[in-house]
């Protein structure tokens, strides 16, 4: 439910090319990124993008392939909306905000094929690394989507195998090696958010609480796309689209200065 | 308790990880870290990590909750995926829901909750990385969270847990020491009235012991209690400055 | 013996000892536990002779008799409306209170004076023991408030955006050309052109996070003033 009175004050003010807190429409807030603070994580990052925090995990494991990808390690996104970094949000299973957020993520890693999964398998049809990413927000002050997945991207980019004991088929969880994982990607995700006839890069949630449409873009190094989502009631027209492919690729080269 | 551990974990009255039997890990705290939340702290106890957030006093949903004389008290104590050696599944486990439950009755008597009928206090504690003694550090963090918030209270609540390690008494217990260890006595107290508002225990000691331990616990608790107001202060410190 | 322990302008915390001796009266929060005085929140002492008070640095807000709060329409009943007012406890706008003429209940629809979603400055006029908070809406200064600009800050710091005798929110009017009301509890509406509009919202932001600093008035003027030109009228 949006706020009638700040949807016209926020629609005025963007078709003047201006935002509350100063910025152009295609600028992000400050980025800061910090790496691997999760010592129990293989490999961890902590985002921040204005006054958005989230804190993405890298957890790695052994199991059994999926049978239509017996030779081929296992990737598995998930997103927990805690209560803690909202007032909105609630405690429970994971609702389809924080279900479309991981998938959103996933989408991006695994169509990029940013993970090369057949490196991970271990014994065909039997065993083989599975990769976790869990993405927990911390503070949610809008655009969780490039958040969360500059932090998978970073926590991944610098997760490290633990040991596995092939002789007794287990995994030493706290002895990490010096590998990393086999990565041959790297997508960055770039949402654009609409409200009125003004689209702008990075809302806050002052902003995202009164959008009428999103469109998230995941761009790979070579300036291909690999994902796309539009999301919620509005629309956007051939020419949007196209116009914000262009800017998707523009912006994400800045984007991938903040990869550590 | 009760596994078994090949490793000795007391050798010449040092610890694997270094300290002296009555040596706390390394605490600090910082107040004020989710911009969203009405209060917050984030502790580390050693490798031990927790994030606290408050929100409240906020309107009671579902309304049957409500309260006419006081304040609905929640908290939800949870363990990030990534924070043990093995993933751990999202959501509530049994012991999350009961280690949730004696948390909100060990900060309830701290908190003036007449204070503020029909509305819900709620607070949220995360462990973001465990190594041992993780209740009793969210425990700590509540209350510097709590106090962050505004809410009235009666005294801060602070936590700790020792434990029985190679036939020795150790405080503030360390993972493997937890794992292998003879006895966890975790504790939580105001420390201005001395008033016990947790006390769990698990292993197998001698009533000397028992009170030993208690005795340990209670005077580290008066210097956790420190740190906590001083964290509180360090976030304000801006305030006692005269504005105009 | 009576003994004070504290200072004009410390900082202190929930169970701090502030005083002890029955000479002394606490208040604020502050509260007495037999001989001895304790502050409730973290607060900054103010001393006026016997009297140690502790004024909150911290706190959602809680509504009190007489506040003016800056309250948002949610539901409309019967017999008024219902009111968010940023606390625990929603407010009840009686049709009595909040429009001056006559209303045939039966035959008028009451959101054609207040609709969901309006926010409107209002008053508390009572709230009783089991927190069922009344307002008035009727009289001036108390009004709708269409269209401008809403954001938030903390109630603790609502006096530093008045400023002593409101001179803080006066040239934040007068060199901006806005209309400003402030609530008590911690909501602020800023009306003018929505370029304006928004550079209000982004120096009371700054005045919340920066009212510790000596000369802030003064400071906050400049700054304003570079704004509006830059941002033109």
């Amino acid at each position: 439910m949006g706020n009638k009175v700040i949807k016209k004050y926020l629609t005025e003010l963007l078709s003047k090319d201006k935002r509350e807190d100063g910025r152009t429409l295609d600028s992000y807030r400050d980025i800061k990124i910090e790496v691997n603070p999760i010592i129990r994580a293989n490999g961890s990052a902590k985002v921040t993008i204005g006054k958005t925090e989230v804190l993405v995990g890298v957890k790695l494991d052994v199991g059994e392939p999926f049978p239509d990808t017996p030779n081929q390690g296992v990737l598995i996104s998930n997103a927990e909306l805690l209560p803690l970094a909202s007032p909105k949000f609630e405690s429970g299973p994971p609702r389809p905000p924080a279900i479309e957020l991981a998938r959103v993520v996933d989408r991006g890693i695994r169509e990029s094929k940013m993970i090369d999964l057949e490196k991970l398998c271990i014994k065909e049809k039997e065993k083989v690394w599975m990769v976790f990413i869990d993405i927990y927000p911390l503070n949610d002050d809008g655009n969780l989507f490039d958040a969360s997945a500059l932090g998978a991207l970073i926590a991944l980019k610098n997760a490290k195998m633990p040991k596995y004991d092939e002789k007794e088929e287990k995994v030493i969880y706290e002895e990490l090696t010096k590998e990393y994982l086999p990565l041959t990607e790297e997508p960055v995700l770039c949402t654009f958010y609409k409200i009125g006839s003004s689209i702008f890069l990075d809302a806050n949630k002052k902003e995202e609480n009164e959008i009428d449409c999103r469109i998230s873009i995941a761009v790979t190094k070579k300036n291909t796309i690999a994902a796309m989502q539009k999301g919620e009631f509005g629309t956007f027209t051939e020419k949007e689209i196209n116009s914000l492919i262009e800017k998707a690729i523009q912006k994400s080269k800045e984007l991938r200065k903040f990869i550590k | 308790m009760g596994g078994t551990s090949t490793e000795k974990l007391v050798i010449k009255n040092k610890r694997l990880d270094g300290r002296k039997l009555n040596e706390m890990r390394k605490l600090s705290i910082k107040a004020g870290i989710i911009p969203n939340a009405d209060g917050s702290a984030e502790l580390a106890l050693g490798e031990t990590k927790v994030i606290a957030a408050v929100y409240g006093p906020r309107e009671v949903l579902p309304k049957h909750l409500q309260k006419q004389d006081r304040a609905y008290l929640e908290c939800i104590y949870d363990m990030a995926s990534f924070s043990t050696p093995e993933r751990n599944r999202p959501g509530p486990s049994r012991r999350s829901v009961e280690i949730s439950k004696v948390i909100t009755e060990g900060l309830a008597p701290a908190i003036f909750l007449e204070k503020y009928p029909k509305t819900k206090i709620d607070i949220y504690l995360e462990i973001t990385n465990a190594n041992a003694g993780t209740r009793c550090a969210a425990m700590t963090a509540a209350a510097v969270a709590l106090a962050d918030a505004g809410i009235e209270m009666r005294d801060l609540v602070a936590s700790i847990a020792s434990g029985k390690v190679d036939g020795q008494l150790a405080l503030d217990l360390a993972q493997k020491e937890d794992n292998f260890g003879e006895a966890d006595v975790p504790i939580a107290v105001m420390p201005r009235t001395k008033e016990i508002t947790l006390l769990q225990m698990d292993g197998d000691l001698t009533k000397e012991e028992l009170q030993k331990i208690i005795q340990m616990n209670l005077k580290a608790c008066d210097e956790i209690y420190k740190v906590q107001k001083q964290a509180l202060k360090n976030s304000y410190k801006g305030a006692s400055k005269n504005g105009e | 013996m009576d003994k004070i322990y504290v200072k004009d302008r410390d900082i202190v915390v929930p169970g701090d000892l502030l005083a002890e001796g029955l000479n002394y009266l606490p208040s604020g929060k502050a509260f007495r536990e037999n001989e001895k005085i304790f502050a409730s929140t973290i607060g900054l002492i103010n001393i006026k002779g016997r009297v140690i008070k502790v004024i909150p640095l911290a706190g959602k807000y809680m509504p009190k008799k007489d506040d003016i709060v800056v309250g948002r329409v949610i539901g409309i009943s019967h017999h008024g409306w219902q009111i968010d007012i940023n606390s625990a406890y929603n407010a009840d706008l009686n049709v009595g209170e909040g429009v001056s003429e006559y209303i045939d209940l039966n035959k008028t629809n009451l959101s054609k004076y207040f609709d969901i979603g309006d926010y409107m400055l209002a008053g508390i006029i009572n709230i009783s023991e089991s927190k069922f908070v009344k307002l008035t809406a009727k009289n001036r200064p108390y009004k709708k408030l269409a269209g401008g600009n809403i954001i938030e800050v903390s109630p603790t710091k609502i006096p530093r955006i008045i400023g002593k005798q409101g001179s803080m929110i006066k040239m934040l009017k007068e060199e901006s050309g806005c209309n400003v009301a402030v609530g008590q509890n911690g909501w602020i509406w800023i009306k003018g052109i929505p370029e304006n509009e928004a550079i209000v919202a982004r120096i009371i932001k700054t005045i919340e996070a920066e009212s510790h600093t000596t000369g802030l008035t003064d400071k906050i003027k400049e700054t304003l003033k570079k704004e509006i030109k830059r941002g033109g009228k």
